[in-house]
C-alpha cells in the first residue's frame, strides 16, 4: 500500500507542503537571516552580525515587557487553571442546570480577542471612574489586573471543558474502591481524581502558558500598552519595535527581539511538557 | 446525608448561577449601551438600563451598518474563513493520512516542523510572511487562503495525524485490494471515518481565522480590504472622539451572530474542543 501511495505523494501532501513553505518554512528562515542583518524592507538587507542581539538586550523597554509578561502568564494560568478545575468540578456533580453552566462559561471564547479588549475596557473604564480611579490608560495596576481577568474570563471556560472530559474519563471504581478503603472526599479528590488527569493538565498549562507568552490582540485592544509602555508584553513591543518607529536600525533589532522571543516560547513549553507530562500515570 | 447533599447542592447551584450572571454582565452592559442615544452614554450612566428619555431605538445599529461599512467587512470576514477553513479540512486531511501511511524521513521531518510551527509565535514571522504574500500576490481577501492554509497545517495536520493513528490499517488494504486506487480510498474509506475530527479541526481553525486580526492586518491592503476585527480596531485609531454608541453596536453586531452559531451548534463545538485537546 505504501508503494501505491507514493506515486500520489504530489497530489496527498503537495498542497500542504507549498503553502507550509509559503506561510511558515521561508518567512520563519529568511526572518533567522534577517535578524543579523540591517534593513527597512527585505531588498535592502546588509549583514551585519549579531549587533540587533546586543541592542535587543540593551534595550531596558523589552526587558520591562518580558518581566511583566512573566509576572502576567504565572498569575495568570495558575488562576486560570484552579478556578477552571473547581469549575469542571462542580459541572460533574450532575447538578440540574449543568449544560446551560457550561454553554454560559464558555462562550466568551468564542469572542475575538480585539472585541473582548474593547467589551472589557468600556467596562473597566466605567468601574474605575464610579469608584475615583485613574482610567486605564494612567493606571498599569488596573491594566495588569485587567488583563488577567479577561483573560480569565476568555480562558476559564475552555480550559474546564477539557478539565471536565478528563474527570469524566476517571472510571467509577477506581472514586468507590477509595471510598470503600475509607478515603475521605479530599483524599480522593488528591490521591485518585487528581493523578488520573493529569493529562489534562498537562495539556491546560501548556495553552495557558503558550496562550499568555504570546498575547497580543487583548493587550492591543485593552491597554494598547499605556501608561507610557509600563503594560506593553512581548508580543506587543515587538510589533512595535517593527511598524512604530522609523528608522534603519528598529526593524533588525525588532527581528532579533522576535527569534529570543521565539526561542523562549519553544523553550518554555518544552520544559513545561517535560515537567507534567512525567507526572502523568498509566492506568 | 442526604438532606445534608441535597442542602449542599443547592448551595453550589446558587454560587454556579451568579456566576453565570457575573459572566454574562459584560455583554449584556454593551448591550444596554447600545440601545442609549450618544449623550447618555457616560461613565456614570453606563450601568444603567436605558429609560424612555436615553432609548435610541436601534438607531446605532443603523449608523454602524451604514456608514461605518460593518456590512463590507462582514462579507470579506465570511469569505476569507469559508475559504481557508475548507482548504485547510480538505488538504490537511489528506496530507496528514500520508504522512501516517507512508513511513520515511520525509513523513517525520514534515510531522515535526508542523508541530514546531504550532509553538511558534507570529511576531517571529510576521514581517517577513508580509513581503512574501506581497510578493506572490496572495494580498487579497480571495488567495490569503493560502497564507492561513500554511500557518494553519500545524494544529490540523496534528490533530488529524492523532486520528489516523486510530484508523485500523486492515480497512484501507482491503479497499486497495478491492481494486481503488488511494485517492479513492482516501475519499470513499478514511474521509468519511474522519468526520468527527474535520468537525473538531473545522471549529478550531474557524475560531482562530474569524477573530485573527493581526495576520490580515499585515497581509491585506488595509485601505480596500477590512475584516471585522480591524473595523472594530479601527476604531480607536482614526477616529479623533470616538462614537460610543456605533462602536458598541459593532461590538454587538459581532458577537450576536457568533452567539446565535454557537447555541445552534454548541454540541458539537464543546466536543470538538474537548476531543482537539485529548488529541493534542
Amino acid at each position: 500500500m505504501e508503494r501505491a501511495l507514493k506515486r500520489w505523494s504530489p497530489l496527498f501532501i503537495l498542497p500542504t507542503f507549498l503553502a507550509f513553505a509559503i506561510g511558515f518554512i521561508y518567512p520563519f528562515v529568511e526572518g533567522a537571516y534577517l535578524s543579523l542583518c540591517q534593513f527597512t524592507t527585505v531588498r535592502d538587507a546588509k549583514f551585519i552580525g549579531f549587533g540587533n542581539y546586543i541592542r535587543a538586550f540593551g534595550d531596558s523597554q523589552f526587558l520591562d515587557s518580558f518581566w511583566f509578561t512573566v509576572a502576567f502568564t504565572v498569575v495568570s494560568v495558575a488562576l486560570i487553571n484552579v478556578i477552571a478545575f473547581l469549575f469542571a468540578l462542580m459541572l460533574t456533580k450532575n447538578l440540574k442546570g449543568t449544560n446551560i453552566f457550561r454553554t454560559v462559561f464558555f462562550m466568551p471564547n468564542l469572542i475575538g480577542g480585539i472585541v473582548l479588549g474593547y467589551i472589557w475596557q468600556i467596562l473597566i473604564n466605567c468601574v474605575l471612574s464610579l469608584v475615583g480611579k485613574p482610567l486605564l490608560a494612567l493606571n498599569a495596576t488596573a491594566g495588569y489586573w485587567g488583563l488577567i481577568i479577561l483573560m480569565c474570563w476568555q480562558q476559564i471556560g475552555y480550559m474546564m471543558i477539557i478539565y471536565i472530559a478528563g474527570l469524566q474519563a476517571v472510571p467509577d471504581d477506581l472514586t468507590e474502591a477509595a471510598q470503600i478503603d475509607g478515603a475521605t472526599p479530599l483524599q480522593t479528590l488528591l490521591r485518585v481524581k487528581l493523578p488520573m488527569v493529569m493529562p489534562s493538565i498537562t495539556i491546560c498549562t501548556f495553552l495557558t502558558l503558550t496562550n499568555g507568552f504570546k498575547l497580543f490582540d487583548q493587550n492591543l485592544a485593552l491597554t494598547a500598552g499605556e501608561p507610557n509602555h509600563a503594560t506593553e508584553m512581548l508580543a506587543y513591543n515587538i510589533y512595535n519595535t517593527f511598524y512604530a518607529r522609523s528608522g534603519p536600525q528598529w526593524k533588525g533589532m525588532g527581528q532579533a527581539k522576535a527569534v529570543l522571543f521565539c526561542i523562549l516560547v519553544v523553550a518554555i513549553s518544552m520544559l513545561q511538557l517535560k515537567a507534567t507530562r512525567s507526572r502523568e500515570v498509566q492506568q | 446525608m442526604t438532606k445534608k447533599k441535597t442542602a449542599v447542592n443547592g448551595l453550589l447551584i446558587a454560587l454556579l448561577t451568579a456566576l453565570s450572571v457575573a459572566w454574562v454582565y459584560p455583554v449584556f452592559m454593551i448591550l444596554m449601551n447600545t440601545l442609549k442615544t450618544e449623550r447618555a452614554i457616560t461613565t456614570s450612566t453606563a450601568f444603567l438600563l436605558p429609560t424612555a428619555e436615553t432609548f435610541a431605538g436601534v438607531q446605532n445599529y443603523v449608523s454602524a451598518i451604514v456608514s461605518q461599512g460593518f456590512l463590507q467587512a462582514l462579507g470579506y470576514s465570511l469569505l476569507i474563513t469559508f475559504t481557508s477553513v475548507a482548504l485547510i479540512l480538505i488538504c490537511c486531511s489528506m496530507c496528514a493520512w500520508y504522512i501516517t501511511r507512508v513511513k520515511g524521513w520525509v513523513s517525520k521531518i514534515l510531522y515535526f516542523l508542523f508541530v514546531l510551527s504550532m509553538v511558534v509565535p507570529f511576531q517571529m514571522v510576521m514581517f517577513t510572511l508580509s513581503s512574501t504574500a506581497d510578493m506572490l500576490k496572495l494580498n487579497t481577501p480571495w488567495n490569503i487562503c493560502v497564507i492561513y492554509l500554511g500557518f494553519g497545517a500545524g494544529l490540523a495536520v496534528f490533530m488529524f495525524c492523532g486520528f489516523v493513528r486510530s484508523v485500523p490499517l486492515e480497512v484501507e488494504e482491503a479497499s486497495m485490494i478491492d481494486g481503488c486506487n488511494p485517492v479513492q480510498t482516501f475519499f470513499l474509506i478514511v474521509l468519511p471515518m474522519l468526520k468527527p475530527t474535520l468537525v473538531s479541526v473545522g471549529i478550531l481553525e474557524a475560531m482562530w481565522v474569524w477573530n485573527d486580526y493581526l495576520l490580515p492586518t499585515l497581509v491585506l491592503d488595509i485601505k480596500k480590504y477590512m475584516t471585522i476585527p480591524m473595523l472594530i480596531q479601527r476604531f480607536r485609531g482614526s477616529f479623533g472622539r470616538v462614537e460610543m454608541g456605533p462602536m458598541m453596536a459593532c461590538i454587538m453586531l459581532t458577537i450576536i451572530p457568533i452567539i446565535i452559531v454557537y447555541l445552534a451548534g454548541q454540541k458539537y463545538i464543546i466536543k470538538g474542543v474537548a476531543a482537539g485537546a485529548v488529541k493534542g
